[in-house]
């Protein structure tokens, strides 16, 4: 089943805090996302890093509940 | 991940300066996501070596475990791993992905 935006946005916040998160509904089908997630605790992180940290956050549905979330992160 | 297969991934990525492995293959690729990376590596003109990951299920999912990187498609130059499409995307806007391109090649391998 797709995951509602809303949940997203939850489950990164839950293991980021001071995550600031957009979501945008690619296709309006609840199933293609683009998310930019901005932290303070990504300073000096690799970007490979801060992407690892919100899949980690999103607690392994990335690649599989959830298809299609396009990501971008910036340190806060 | 069996150790096979960790070795096979390992074999590949040392023995190429660039990698890219993929749904599909460069002409066809088959996700829009790996689409997206084959269009950036060509329009850099890089010369890289595809690996379709639907032709292997043992690649398929020990990739995922080898980089710690849940999705596909995924760079590694010189033997590292870069990032997946959106992270090409960023370094090939900001002019990085060019830059890390000039210092890989079976020279620098």
């Amino acid at each position: 089943m797709p995951m509602a935006a809303a949940e997203i946005e939850a489950m990164i916040v839950a293991a980021i805090p001071d995550a600031r998160v957009e979501i945008t509904d690619l296709a309006g089908d609840g199933d293609h996302y683009a998310a930019r997630v901005t932290s303070a605790s990504f300073a000096g992180l690799s970007r490979v890093k801060q992407h690892q940290a919100v899949y980690a956050a999103l607690g392994g549905r990335m690649g599989g509940v959830l298809h299609a979330l396009q990501l971008t992160t910036a340190a806060a | 991940m069996t150790d096979d297969t960790h070795a096979r991934i390992d074999a590949v990525v040392k023995a190429n300066p660039v990698v890219l492995f993929m749904k599909g293959s460069p002409l066809f690729p088959q996700c829009g996501f790996s689409s997206r990376a084959v269009a950036i590596l060509d329009h850099l003109d890089v010369e890289y070596e595809g690996v379709d990951v639907l032709q292997d299920q043992g690649i398929r999912q020990g990739i995922k475990a080898y980089s710690d990187w849940p999705t596909i498609p995924q760079l590694y130059v010189n033997g590292e791993f870069v990032g997946g499409s959106d992270i090409m995307m960023e370094m090939y806007e900001s002019g990085e992905l060019k830059q890390l391109f000039e210092g890989a090649g079976p020279a620098a391998a």
